[in-house]
């Protein structure tokens, strides 16, 4: 019996087709907006103005905050401007606009593919590295990885759970990483758990990926600390708490951080990052995008240069569906439609995905028939319905009640609710409003 | 909701086997007024879109009908349907708004209101379909004659459990019944919790009693078989709507249920209780969601350091 996660979840269709696609490198384009928050926390303060010259790799953003990520450019050329871009929500973000010019890398940076296993550096070392190069979780919530490995006092870490699940359908990224760059990425989980200062380090890989399963048994073997858990298939796996509780038996307590049970959760894609990092100098300036869809001709996984815009990936996998209805930036479960393609890809961009105009289509919404379904498809325990009712009639006190802040927006409600209610939009709106109304007791 | 409908099939043909093509009129008569009730309320007082095509109006029609005896007036079938669906459903805000199971309220309204034909039981064809009580109606008076001098009237247990004795159309054949409900929670629509729990506190209430004084209780075996536990408990407490929200919730509403319909065929005025067993824990579900919440992830959890 595999594992999985015991309470919730779904079995959504998993429609991976671009599974056997390999990475390819994107072109790179003529022109790159790299923002300059990519990540939880503060932006970058840019470093750059218009007319430098930069080199790929050269950091342009310095991080301002203790949650806050370095910004590196992604490619050679001529500072534009340091203008707004959007953001995925439609929100304007500061981002640096560079005018490619060659290919050109900063000093120091390796970008050979001979695999450098020999790890030099201590922890302390390891840490400042990552946070140097601007590394932040490639999951999605693109949280600086460098602060996780910052242990609070008085708390102890014992596993590092690496998270190879990709629960979303459609997603590829991960897996196709773990099939064809397995030795560096394990490399990359081997740093991180000595980053962590623990002895065991655990992989988690859903059974849908079988290849990847078997040859990360088998390249994992030469690494002592490290094992692989196959898991069962269940939506949402790839959430953190729900991951733990599958690899290791242990529940983060609410409003608490994984390290509350002695555990830290990377990506694959951010072991990846680390890797890169940490070996050969390289930071976060690429990562790898699926770009996928039933009607799109060749769904692909590509090696994207930071900046480069949606427009541009979807161009070349074979442009954009006559009949898209709408277009996805990650999942289709927890990603967002983007209302503009000239977007940029940022290191959290895991995936573009284009819908049909009948897949985008919403459902009529229908009375609640209170079946219980939302109730019992929540991974976190909750009664959607009720956080909803509460947060129609502006019952914010209540929805707080009902531990509406344990939600992880994973959407299973809302997917399963044979009434298509809109469970999860509102529960939304009621965490924005608890959030606010708290913020405002504090500031009392 | 027409998945409900599909698991009714066994109950209705048995019904029309085991009381004659009567059974169709009144299933037929039952189903239109609650169709067209909420059909008329829709389209001429609400000015909404007419949904009877979701087939919840058929459900509950086919319910109400499963409810009654054969021989009752087919006008009063439909004056039932309109009360259930025009009170017990629409003036509540329609479909999910409903506290109350609609065919029970419809059923509730004509016991009250016609109460001699809703008490004419008809015998199975089989025994040439005369007037003739019911086995709740036989034992209920068993303190003062003894259970061992009724037994000659009593239908033998597996009668009882194909449907052949009389009662109201639906509630025979715990056979017809059980498959209905298991194809029901085949595909998910409806928890096993709730029958099973609903007829095992009616068979450990009324199995005390037995335990005690045999002679004047009937055994739980009997009591899940007779009357209407076994429709309740399948098809009318098990009603997503008017049951709790949370598993928790529904394993009391379901215990609470079988309680009250052993305390009323016991100790109540009615031979049968489920109905109204059904209907006073319907009153309390909002209670029952408002106390019992579901587990939270990590509820509880006091995590050991290593």
């Amino acid at each position: 019996m595999s594992k999985t996660f015991p309470m919730g979840g779904i079995h959504p269709p998993d429609t991976k087709i671009s599974a056997t696609a390999a990475i390819t490198p994107l072109a790179i384009p003529a022109e790159v907006a790299i923002p300059l928050g990519q990540h939880i926390g503060a932006p970058a303060g840019p470093i750059v103005k218009a007319g430098d010259k930069v080199k790929a790799g050269q950091l342009i953003g310095e991080i301002a905050g203790f949650i806050s990520a370095n910004i590196h450019s992604s490619v050679s050329g001529t500072v534009k401007k340091i203008d707004d871009v959007a953001d995925p929500c439609g929100y304007p973000k500061k981002a640096v606009y560079i005018t490619v010019e060659g290919d050109e890398w900063a000093e120091g940076i390796d970008r050979s593919t001979t695999l450098k296993k020999e790890i030099t550096l201590d922890r302390d070392a390891i840490v400042e590295k990552i946070k140097a190069g601007g590394i932040v979780g490639m999951g999605g919530a693109s949280f600086p990885t460098n602060v996780k490995y910052m242990i609070p006092e008085g708390k102890t870490a014992d596993t590092l759970v690496i998270n190879g699940v990709e629960c979303e359908p459609y997603l590829t990224a991960d897996h196709r990483l773990m099939l064809e760059h397995a030795d560096e990425m394990l490399v990359g989980v081997e740093i991180l758990r000595i980053a962590l200062g623990v002895e065991k380090a655990v992989i988690g890989i859903e059974e849908n990926k079988p290849d990847a399963i078997k040859l990360l048994s088998e390249k994992s073997a030469e690494y002592s600390g490290i094992t692989v858990e196959s898991l069962h298939m269940q939506y949402p796996q790839g959430a953190e708490k729900q991951l733990i509780k599958a690899c290791t038996g242990r529940e983060v307590p609410s409003g608490k951080l994984p390290i509350e049970v002695g555990c830290a959760v990377n990506n694959v894609g951010t072991a990846y990052a680390v890797y890169q990092m940490v070996q050969k100098n390289q930071p976060l300036v690429e990562r790898v995008v699926t770009v996928t869809g039933k009607q799109v001709s060749n769904p692909s996984n590509f090696l994207v240069r930071v900046g480069t815009s949606y427009a541009a990936c979807i161009e070349a996998a074979g442009g954009l569906p006559e009949d898209t209805g709408k277009v996805i930036s990650g999942g289709p479960m927890m990603g967002m439609a983007v209302a503009d393609l000239s977007i940029p890809v940022a290191k959290g961009t895991s995936g573009i995905l284009m819908l049909s105009k009948t897949e985008a289509r919403r459902p009529e919404v229908e009375n609640c028939i209170r079946c219980g379904a939302c109730v019992s498809v929540c991974p976190m325990g909750l009664e959607p319905y009720l956080i909803e009712k509460f947060a129609r009639a502006d019952k914010w006190d209540q929805a707080e009640q009902r531990a509406s802040m344990d939600c992880m927006e994973c959407g299973c409600c809302s997917y399963i609710c044979p009434s298509g209610r809109p469970l999860l939009d509102y529960i939304r709106i009621a965490k924005g409003e608890i959030n606010n109304r708290r913020r405002a007791r504090a500031s009392q | 909701m027409w998945a409900v409908s599909v698991a009714l099939i066994p109950v209705f043909v048995v019904s029309v086997i085991v009381f004659g093509p009567r059974a169709l009129l009144v299933l037929a008569v039952a189903v239109l007024s609650c169709v067209l009730t909420e059909a008329f309320v829709q389209a001429f007082m609400l000015k909404k879109p007419v949904t009877v095509s979701d087939g919840s109006a058929v459900v509950t029609g086919l319910l109400l009908a499963f409810n009654v005896p054969v021989s009752i007036p087919l006008w009063m079938v439909a004056v039932g349907g309109f009360v259930a669906i025009g009170i017990g459903k629409m003036a509540f805000g329609g479909i999910g708004n409903n506290p109350f199971n609609p065919a029970l309220v419809g059923r509730a309204f004509m016991t009250t209101s016609f109460a001699a034909p809703m008490t004419n039981w008809r015998l199975p064809l089989v025994f040439d379909g005369s007037t003739g009580a019911t086995p709740l109606g036989i034992i209920e008076n068993a303190a003062e004659t003894g259970m061992s001098a009724l037994q000659s009237e009593l239908p033998s247990y597996l009668n009882m459990f194909i449907g052949n004795m009389g009662g109201s159309l639906g509630e025979t054949s715990a056979l017809a019944i059980m498959l209905g409900g298991i194809f029901l929670i085949a595909r998910g629509l409806i928890d096993w919790r709730t029958p099973l729990f609903f007829l095992g506190s009616l068979a450990a209430f009324t199995g005390i009693f037995w335990g005690i004084a045999p002679e004047s209780y009937a055994d739980p075996l009997f009591h899940v078989l007779a009357g209407g536990a076994m429709l309740g408990a399948w098809y009318m407490a098990t009603d997503m709507t008017t049951s709790p929200m949370s598993r928790k919730g529904r394993v009391i509403f379901a215990v609470g249920a079988g309680l009250l319909t052993g305390i009323i065929r016991l100790f109540g005025a009615f031979p049968g209780g489920v109905s109204y067993a059904i209907l006073i824990m319907n009153a309390l579900v909002p209670a029952i969601d408002n106390h019992i919440r579901p587990k939270r992830f990590a509820q509880g959890v006091i995590h050991e350091k290593a």
